[in-house]
């Protein structure tokens, strides 16, 4: 993410997101072969079991990171043509006094 | 209670965005719509709060599914005014962007993006989980990426990258920080979690995920080291588009962060000298940028920063005369921040121009509407019967007595760097004599305007001036409000046993 390309910054992007979801997975507790599944002759689950919680959470981090991910590819493809160069540290026409 | 009345707001901005997306390309339809919806927004906000002001929170388990294993939703005093200061300033903002917005850029949905901002702000300001916090807040960032990259201008894109990006981190933080709590307490209803962090062993971990909300938080809300992509970008949208960044989006991190700090994670010294320090730096870096700008629209910018610090400074004491003082000052903050961004976007019609330098004449030549712009721009500053002057009280009383001296220095600096702003915008655009020079083709001026555009620019700003003396003039119903606010934040029982449907 450090990196000046303006396309290195996006998969720099792409990466944190996923391992935010893979943090998210490991803090949930893994344990195999135990759904939380409650038998018919029982009540409340007896053994440890996995927790869905987390699972459904990472569901939607998915789905909002990609849509973000797909936004940025999107913009930074506009922002090549548009400012005609994938050097970051080109960008750098807000900070000029102009007016528009 | 449980009612269902609590997602009212939000399903009204919802459906309203909706109907707007079938008349993709008829935007005669979609500015009467947008302005209907808004006016009944208003409407349900005020019923809303006036049902819980005064009396109970009411909550709404989402499903059906009892706290803490649902979703909650709560609406306790603090997030209805918010909702109600929201509604009032997009209501505005709503009229406003119906003239200053190009037809091209509503064509490709402006109004329907703008009501889906405007339901993310009202979900994340209702939500009593902090998962759900998160997908509000995304709801809100996705909508503002359309704002701020509607048009394709080359700044803006520019702006876009940078904006992008931080936010993007900061989503990621909060996401870790979310995940790490999970993992610490095993609930993510913020209720909840306020009874179970206290009987974690691992304090220092909990302390580390603090550290992580209060980043997260912090770059949304533009907090000291973290603020850099905020004047960098909130200039380069429509005028209508950067009041509602300014007025609200900012502050939907300031009131997450009150809400979490008093509710999950109670600060404790160290949490405190942190906040205070970085209010005060907030405070001091904000005011020095808005000070060497000439571009109008970038200084505003740069004063949400330095104004920023306030509201920071007062969660950093937290007692509960500081955090009224924060509360009133965030009221206030909300309605003049998009009047100013408003009024930037008519002096900009005025003259044409963002370079201050090259203003002027405005006062010769509108006298009145001056005299109208003076009013929210002399309670920014906080001259005393307005209403910039009353949350200041606190605020400054209360660093005496806490003995933050660091912060009372900073306040006080803050206060004068903004005087001299505003002195020396007032004077370049409004007292400065106008030289003659050739008006550029592609701007249309405010003097070429039929009446009733006039009239729609004027309104808005003339609604949300009035909404300022309201709240300097009856300064004594907003501090018995702050102060109930105030009050439930420093004892969240009530909060929580509404939640978790305990009796009293």
């Amino acid at each position: 993410m450090l990196r000046r390309s303006l396309v290195k910054l996006v998969i720099g992007l792409v990466l944190l997101g996923n391992g935010v979801n893979l943090l998210i997975f490991l803090l949930g507790g893994l344990v195999r072969g135990n759904p939380p599944i409650i038998t018919g002759t029982e009540s409340v689950l007896g053994q440890i079991y996995a927790d869905p919680v987390p699972q459904a959470l990472i569901l939607t981090a998915i789905v909002i990171s990609f849509g973000l991910q797909s936004f940025a590819i999107v913009l930074i493809k506009r922002a090549y043509i548009v400012v005609n160069t994938d050097d970051l540290d080109k960008i750098h026409s807000t900070e000029e006094d102009d007016d528009y | 209670m449980i009612t269902n009345l609590i997602i009212l707001p939000v399903l009204l901005q919802f459906s309203l965005a909706i109907i707007l997306l079938f008349f993709w390309k008829k935007i005669e339809i979609q500015k009467k719509l947008s302005i209907v919806g808004s006016i009944l927004s208003v409407i349900v906000a005020g019923t809303l709060f006036n049902t819980v002001y005064g009396s109970e929170i009411l909550t709404l388990q989402a499903g059906g599914w009892m706290a803490p294993f649902g979703i909650s939703f709560v609406a306790d005093a603090f997030s209805t005014t918010m909702i109600l200061l929201a509604s009032l300033s997009s209501a505005a903002v709503s009229m406003f962007s119906i003239v200053t917005i190009k037809k091209a850029r509503m064509k490709f949905g402006y109004f329907p993006s703008f009501h889906f901002l405007v339901m993310g702000l009202n979900g994340a300001f209702l939500t009593g989980d902090i998962f759900n916090l998160y997908v509000w807040f995304e709801v809100i960032i996705i909508s503002s990426f359309v704002f701020i990259t509607l048009g394709g201008k080359k700044v803006q894109i520019e702006g876009a990258v940078k904006y992008f990006t931080l936010n993007f981190l900061a989503s990621m933080v909060f996401l870790t920080a979310i995940a790490v709590l999970y993992g610490l307490a095993g609930s993510l209803n913020m209720a909840d979690l306020s009874g179970k962090i206290k009987s974690i062993e691992n304090q220092g971990l909990v302390q580390v995920t603090a550290i992580l909300f209060l980043v997260g938080f912090g770059i949304k809300s533009a907090i000291f080291p973290l603020y850099f992509w905020l004047p960098d970008s909130y200039h380069t949208p429509q005028a209508a588009i950067s009041s509602i960044f300014a007025g609200l989006l900012t502050k939907v991190g300031i009131y997450a962060l009150l809400r979490v700090f008093s509710l999950v994670f109670i600060p404790d010294e160290f949490m405190k000298t942190l906040v205070v320090i970085l209010a005060g730096l907030t405070l001091v870096s904000g005011g020095l940028g808005a000070l060497v700008q000439t571009n109008m629209r970038k200084m505003f910018s740069y004063l949400i920063v330095c104004h920023i610090g306030y509201m920071i400074g007062g969660l950093g004491m937290f007692t509960v005369a500081a955090l009224s003082g924060a509360v009133f000052y965030l009221i206030h903050d909300i309605i003049i921040k998009t009047n100013l961004f408003l009024i930037g976007g008519l002096v900009y019609k005025i003259n044409g121009e963002l370079n201050m330098k090259r203003m002027g004449g405005i006062y010769a030549n509108y006298p009145a509407l001056s005299l109208l712009i003076a009013v929210p721009l002399f309670s920014l500053v906080g001259v005393p019967p307005l209403s910039g002057f009353w949350p200041k009280i606190d605020l400054f009383a209360e660093s005496f007595t806490t003995s933050n001296y660091f912060l009372l220095g900073c306040f006080i600096f803050g206060s004068i760097i903004t005087l001299l702003v505003i002195t020396r915008f007032w004077s370049e655009a409004f007292w400065k004599k106008m030289e003659n020079r050739e008006r550029r083709p592609h701007i249309r001026y405010y003097d070429q305007a039929p009446a009733y555009e006039k009239a729609l620019l004027i309104i808005p700003i003339l609604f949300l001036s009035l909404i300022s003396l309201y709240i300097g003039i009856g300064a004594e119903n907003i501090f018995r409000l702050s102060d109930t606010i105030a009050t439930e934040l420093v004892d969240n029982s009530a909060y929580i046993n509404a939640v978790l449907g305990l009796s009293k």
